[in-house]
């Protein structure tokens, strides 16, 4: 039954970095977007890109706390004594974040968007940093067993941790900018097409190169990881740098679908490789999944909360994602005279 | 760099439980305002959306429509500093989690489920307005609502959990053996609670989104756009009063049963003794005596139980040792947030009596300048009454986090920089709370500059089968 709560967590966070992770991204392309007039484009695509889902990704994040505190609470407790500072960090570049974003779309003078769109930008980078350097902690052994803290600042400013922060900045960056190039396309816009397959490629290349400095990394400062990666993990890890090589191909010759279905496997491929390789711990050689686990009672409540899910909720998200891809939900509400731009006659 | 970061924690070492409580309260206190527009308020759109479609009636479409564009707005900022919520659990209370997240953590797995829910469907109902079916755009916002009074009830439930634990066998070393989910979720305290939430929900957004159309009325904008925008909501709350009240009063004989200290703080009573007096206002004094306040002699003990009338036996705070009392200034505090919920409670009560009497005789809403005054009040009020609701219940159980099982300074982190932490969350969540409401202001100045829809671009109309067209950013 650990099992499978395990594989539960780790599709979980798989999902999390996906659509959550584009999301941030995101962001990380909207604070590279220039000034106010050579940025405005992009940035209108971005907000209307991911305006109507970007809620329900959030929910990603807090369902996956959920199921460690309740699964695994001891493990739980470790983690967070230990990683306080780069969750503190987190939890407050979501709050910057998420309302940031809100409030741009809803305040139309310059200076303000300006504002909340700066602090939704800087929060975009923030945040997976200081998610991908927790996993880079965990992978990394830095997290001691038996709800006890390490290290407060080694433990997530380490070699393997910065370079995971780093990893998954640029996952996310390049994840955004191939769904980008697929939304520009379905708009008709060439030139929003050509914009963000460029940055695609050049965040895919930053990407290899770190992950490739992250392997050598990993090895001497992760060596069961290490070890799991070249071993039981080869297979994903392998699969997940060919559709990485094919979705740069296909970004290259300007096939948006392919690239984009591509490039989700490649960046899931390496959560799954992560999970498989760390296994059977879930802090890597003092606890293991099945030694962390809450009795079965526990255990069989989150399936069943698992099971309810794939029954009421993943319907729901398909049809959103569904009526998204078929632009069903074009905008917010229906404009008012009042929401035209002030000033701007040719609105 | 990594040693001058060290000797900056160290600088700031100072004793955490003290600033994790307050960084607690104050992320709680700001989220449960949040908590009744996110729960009641899409109801409220879909009676305005149901007789826009089912009446053709323009003022309430629009209305509708609006209230859906504030709604994304009050939900985003919800959604955060709920998120904050979830983070605040491992940040500040990791051994409380590490301790309990097998049996506390059971309602959060279903909570997320309804949180999953509802964010779905919010997202479809929002962004649906121009090109979904009149009909299929009602039904898509039907989940939002059940979704927010479910996902209300859970999260109760894990807090009724913490004043009722049950569910679980403790081994040897006092860990949790083995976990009833069931008797977890469905434990003594949460049936009354959860109602005492979903109640307080509707009735705070009632009278919350009322108050607004109240003051709107006030300068003058009586027209039946206002109207509509005052009836719909106040009447929901007007409904909910008589009804908390009814529940709040069976919750009470709850913990008059099985919370007696809790019970001993809201009535002053440091001694088990018979007779006992409603107290309103006053405290107690470290020497057990009261202090001030008006007695009404025998009133607490005839409510505790009416059958045995004013002879009931209340349990003082000395039932409990000493060690095991909440301090006298939480004892005070208890009281007065119990007296005030009481109070302002009591107030709506009285003007919802007005309302329904006046629209029972002339079938109108009364008219009066002072009924609209009380009204436009009464938004601020209701969300004072439910916040003191919600110090009587925490602070009511101090001094543990899982009442007779955990005390909260065992609870909490030991990692000494919350108190930095709780600057930064204070600041942000002002910055935040005085945001939100000037976004919301601005957004409710340019919907009455313009006036109404765009021609030719009403919600339903012709344009619900057009293409849309390209993206257009805004400059």
């Amino acid at each position: 039954m650990s099992t499978v709560i395990a594989v539960v967590l780790l599709l979980a966070l798989t999902a999390y970095a996906v659509f959550g992770g584009a999301d941030f991204g995101a962001g990380l392309w909207d604070l590279a977007a220039g000034g106010p007039d050579r940025g405005a484009e992009p940035r209108g695509l971005i907000e209307h890109a991911i305006g109507p889902v970007w809620e329900a990704n959030h929910v990603w994040l807090i369902f996956i706390f959920v199921v460690t505190w309740t699964a695994f609470p001891t493990a739980y407790e470790s983690i967070w004594l230990t990683m306080f500072v780069p969750l503190t960090i987190a939890a407050l570049g979501i709050v910057m974040r998420g309302a940031s974003f809100a409030f741009r779309k809803s305040v139309r003078t310059l200076r303000y968007r300006r504002i909340f769109g700066g602090g939704f930008a800087i929060a975009s980078v923030l945040v997976p940093f200081c998610m991908g350097a927790v996993a880079g902690g965990i992978a990394s052994g830095q997290v001691p067993s038996g709800g006890r803290a390490g290290d407060p600042v080694h433990s997530w400013l380490n070699p393997t941790s910065v370079v995971t922060g780093v990893l998954a900045v640029a996952v996310a960056a390049y994840l955004a900018a191939v769904y980008l190039v697929w939304d520009a396309r379905r708009a008709d816009d060439t030139e929003m097409v050509e914009y963000f397959r460029r940055r695609a490629v050049r965040a895919a290349a930053v990407a290899a190169v770190l992950a490739a400095v992250g392997l050598v990394i990993v090895r001497s400062d992760a060596s069961y990881v290490f070890d799991g990666l070249t071993s039981r993990a080869l297979p994903v890890a392998l699969l997940s740098v060919a559709c990485g090589v094919g979705a740069l191909v296909l970004l290259l010759r300007d096939a948006a679908r392919g690239a984009r279905v591509l490039a989700v496997a490649a960046v899931a491929g390496i959560i799954l490789s992560w999970g498989v390789a760390q296994w059977p711990y879930l802090l890597p050689e003092t606890l293991t999944v099945q030694e962390a686990a809450a009795p079965n009672g526990t255990l069989t409540a989150l399936v069943v909360a698992v099971v309810l899910a794939l029954l009421l909720v993943l319907p729901g998200f398909l049809i959103l994602y569904a009526l998204v891809q078929h632009q069903m939900l074009p905008d917010e509400g229906v404009e008012d005279v009042g929401d035209r731009p002030l000033g701007n006659s040719a609105a | 760099m990594s040693a001058t970061f060290g000797d900056l924690l160290a600088v700031g070492a100072v004793n955490p439980v003290p600033w994790a409580r307050s960084q607690m309260a104050f992320t709680l206190a700001f989220h449960i305002i949040l908590v009744p527009l996110g729960v009641s308020w899409a109801f409220m759109t879909l009676i305005a959306n149901y007789r826009a479609v089912r009446h053709n009636d323009h003022d309430a479409l629009l209305l509708a429509q609006r209230w859906s564009k504030y709604m994304a707005v009050t939900f985003a900022v919800g959604a955060v500093t709920g998120t904050v919520l979830s983070f605040n659990f491992g940040l500040l209370w990791p051994r409380f989690m590490g301790q309990w997240g097998e049996a506390f953590g059971v309602p959060f797995a279903f909570e997320g489920l309804f949180f999953f829910t509802e964010a779905i469907f919010v997202a479809i109902y929002i962004f649906g307005w121009r090109r979904l079916r009149p009909w299929t755009h009602f039904w898509t916002g039907v989940p939002i609502a059940l979704a927010g009074v479910f996902g209300a009830i859970s999260v109760v439930a894990a807090n009724a959990w913490m004043n009722a634990p049950s569910g679980f066998t403790l081994g040897a070393n006092g860990e949790v053996v083995d976990v009833d989910p069931w008797e977890v979720i469905f434990n003594k305290a949460m049936p009354l609670q959860a109602a005492h939430m979903v109640v307080a929900a509707y009735l705070v957004g009632g009278f919350l989104i009322a108050s607004v159309y109240a003051a709107g009325m006030l300068r003058g904008r009586t027209d039946r756009y206002h109207r509509l925008g005052f009836v719909i909501p106040f009447t929901i709350a007007a409904i909910a009063t008589p009804l908390q009240m009814a529940v709040g009063d069976a919750l009470a004989r709850w913990v008059f049963n099985d919370q007696p200290e809790k019970f001993a703080a809201i009535e002053l009573v440091p001694q088990t003794h018979a007779h006992v007096p409603e107290t309103l206002l006053g405290h107690l004094n470290s020497d057990d005596t009261v202090t001030g306040g008006i007695p009404i002699p025998g009133l607490a003990s005839w409510l505790s139980d009416p059958s045995t009338g004013t002879s009931t036996v209340v349990k003082g705070l000395d039932t409990v040792p000493v060690a095991d009392q909440p301090t006298i200034s939480e004892v005070n505090v208890v009281h007065l947030a119990w007296d005030v919920m009481v109070g302002a409670g009591t107030l709506l009560f009285l003007l919802a009596v007005w309302y329904a009497a006046i629209w029972l005789l002339r079938r109108r809403m009364p008219a009066s300048r002072w009924f609209l005054r009380a009204a436009a009040g009464a938004g601020v009020l209701a969300v004072v009454t439910m916040e003191a609701g919600w110090v009587v219940t925490e602070v009511g159980r101090q001094p543990w986090i899982v009442y007779n099982l955990m005390k909260v300074e065992e609870a909490a982190t030991g990692n000494t920089g919350v108190w930095l932490t709780f600057i930064a969350v204070v600041l942000l969540y002002v910055a935040l709370g005085v945001t939100t409401i000037a976004v919301l202001r601005s957004m409710s100045r340019r919907f009455r500059r313009g006036g109404g829809f765009v021609d030719e671009d009403v919600p339903y109309g012709p344009s619900a089968g057009k293409q849309p067209e390209a993206v257009e950013p805004v400059p």
